[in-house]
């Protein structure tokens, strides 16, 4: 196998690399670590477009970012700007402490299916009820990816993980829980909308959602959370082309794509 | 002078942290220390603006604190000993991550869910650890109302010194009574804050990133040895104790917080009928005042520790004194305070014999 050749060293006219060109760039608030995320992973697209956000409002010495335990522990890494990694599941009430310090900048946290809606469930449900006006992000990809496959309260009804080998049960092992569901019925809560990565079109959708909840969260309205339904191709032993289809066809179905709860009701 | 007043410890505490101008509280309620949120709720943002936020829990708590620490402004929470249990997870981390904060712990009797009652037996876990890997908070231990108060403010500046939390062992006694206390006067909230605080990445200037996440071992090892070294610099300059009747003391009497006022009544016996005793208190349990004790030792016929507990302080004695003289523990469990006469009387039995 030949050495893949860096992108340095791809030859380039000189004369084609202008302004007038560019159609597209990594932005300048990702630091130029490569990800450390799986081929076809959803983290790293989340993490590009929340970066391109902050760039774009030119927020990146206004924001404050709480990375979670989970694949995106290091998300930290890669975002240029001031961050904090929180213990498993406590991203939220690491948040809040942020946040009410700091009043007038914006807070986000970053956050996976086991760190959120298991061991981190009540500080979710907390932060979300006294309205905390904190950006969470929940990436949803129904397994623990970092420690390589295990079930997540997300997990499908008869999905295969390797703690359900034989697909969940939920008699034995519990149902899927939709947070997002339980989230839009808490008060305290302006803006709770489900989204995913896994077509072009939808990944422009996810940024418009989360273009919107920092236009929320400027306005003071309250507690967001942009839930993306992802996928896991390493640990779903699929490919990523297989994963994406696994996520329309199944993930999608279960926990369907739109707003949950807008400002002013819905 | 500063004002006097007659308070109960949590409250005359809770007052301590709005006049050394405490950014923001994080607690939950548990007995026997509910007052110290109950009068900060009241008091503190009227007065200076200071966050007061009940939480969820503890664990969610300690968080808080975690993450508001890190913006470089100074945060307290408070508690009794089995919310102190579930915050040891946060606690390491917050050691991990190097964030200074103080830890009001005014311990109960345990194990478990065990009892309302003053009790001294969470020396261990305040002093050598408590959560996992190997940090220590710096542990203040007051023994009346007026160290609630005045550890509040020395326990903010050693904590900002060393970029380590603070931990006040206080017990349901220290929180509970009334006594007169001299308050300091109230300091401004500082406006300024340290160049590691991630209060949004600054123009120009690398981002900050809080963690206690070092994966390659080289990088952990080395963030364990500057640790080692912040708690050596700590033994070196931060041991603090008080001592009273030494100079011609056959006997010592040693104890930290309720054991140390009940070792100084238990003083005032003996050297009423002659028997010469002094006392050494330490004032901070973390870290521990080991040469006063190894100092002392050859020169006096024995030592007494008097502990609510079954003897935890007792072994730091020992470590310190090694077989250079007896050491003798008397100690009370279950939210029991000792009585001085009691402690005289097992003082005597072991060091004088039956008469």
């Amino acid at each position: 196998m030949t050495n893949p050749i860096s992108i340095n060293e791809v030859p380039v006219n000189p004369e084609i690399i202008q302004d007038e060109y560019l159609i597209y760039k990594k932005p300048s608030t990702l630091t130029d670590k490569p990800f450390h995320y799986c081929p076809g992973c959803g983290h790293s697209t989340v993490h590009k477009l929340l970066m391109e956000l902050v760039e774009e409002i030119g927020i990146q010495s206004d924001i404050i970012g709480v990375a979670p335990v989970g694949c995106s522990v290091f998300a930290y890494d890669y975002m240029d700007i001031d961050m904090q990694e929180a213990a498993h599941g406590r991203a939220l009430a690491v948040a809040t402490g942020v946040r009410r310090m700091l009043p007038d900048k914006y807070v986000f946290t970053y956050q996976g299916d086991g760190d959120l809606a298991a061991i981190g469930t009540a500080e979710t449900i907390h932060a979300a009820n006294r309205g905390e006006n904190i950006l969470c992000i929940f990436i949803n990809n129904g397994v623990y990816g970092m420690t390589s496959g295990q079930m997540a309260p997300t997990t499908l009804a008869g999905m295969v993980s390797t703690t359900s080998p034989f697909g969940r049960d939920v008699k034995t092992q519990g149902y899927p829980l939709k947070i997002g569901e339980l989230l839009s019925l808490l008060p305290g809560v302006a803006y709770v909308t489900r989204q995913s990565v896994h077509t072009p079109t939808n990944v422009r959708k996810t940024k418009k959602a989360l273009k919107q909840a920092l236009e929320y969260q400027k306005q003071g309205l309250g507690f967001c959370m942009v839930e993306v339904v992802s996928n896991c191709p390493s640990n779903w032993k699929m490919t990523p082309l297989e994963s994406l289809k696994f996520v329309e066809e199944k993930m999608i179905p279960f926990y369907p794509l739109g707003d949950l709860k807008v400002p002013g009701g819905k | 002078m500063g004002e006097l007043k007659l308070m109960k410890g949590n409250e005359a505490l809770a007052e301590a942290l709005i006049r050394s101008g405490c950014d923001g509280y994080f607690g939950y309620p548990i007995t026997p220390q509910s007052e110290v949120i109950e009068y900060l709720s009241r008091e503190a943002t009227a007065r200076t603006g200071m966050v007061v936020l009940q939480a969820e829990s503890e664990v969610a708590s300690i968080n808080m604190i975690y993450g508001a620490a890190a913006t470089g402004r100074r945060v307290a929470t408070t508690s009794s000993s089995p919310g102190i249990s579930l915050m040891q997870e946060g606690i390491s981390y917050i050691a991990g991550a190097e964030l200074p904060c103080l830890v009001v712990n005014v311990v109960r009797g345990g194990p478990g869910l065990g009892t309302i009652q003053p009790s001294q037996a969470d020396y261990f876990q305040a002093t050598k650890g408590g959560g996992h890997g190997d940090y220590h908070l710096l542990v203040l231990a007051p023994y009346n109302v007026q160290e609630m108060v005045d550890f509040v403010k020395l326990g903010f500046e050693l904590g900002e010194k060393y970029r380590n939390p603070v931990m006040i062992l206080a017990d349901g006694a220290m929180g509970q009574m009334m006594e007169k206390v001299e308050l300091f006067e109230q300091q401004t909230r500082k406006t300024s804050f340290a160049d590691w605080a991630t209060n949004g990445k600054p123009k120009d200037k690398e981002r900050r990133i809080i963690t206690s996440l070092f994966i390659e071992p080289e990088r952990m090892e080395q963030v364990n040895l500057n640790l080692q070294a912040k708690y050596k610099a700590m033994q070196e300059n931060e041991v603090r104790y008080q001592t009273m009747n030494t100079d011609d003391a056959e006997y010592i009497l040693t104890g930290f917080g309720l054991g140390s006022r009940i070792a100084m009544k238990v003083m005032e016996l003996a050297r009423e009928k002659g028997i010469k005793v002094g006392l050494i208190r330490p004032q901070t349990v973390y870290p521990f005042p080991y040469q006063v004790y190894k100092d002392i030792a050859p020169k006096v016929k024995g030592i007494l520790d008097i502990e609510m507990n079954a003897g935890q302080m007792v072994e730091d004695v020992r470590l310190a004194v090694g077989d250079k003289t007896r050491v003798e523990f008397y100690g009370r469990m279950g939210g029991i305070i000792a009585e001085p006469d009691e402690v005289f009387n097992y003082f005597e039995k072991v060091f004088l014999g039956d008469k």
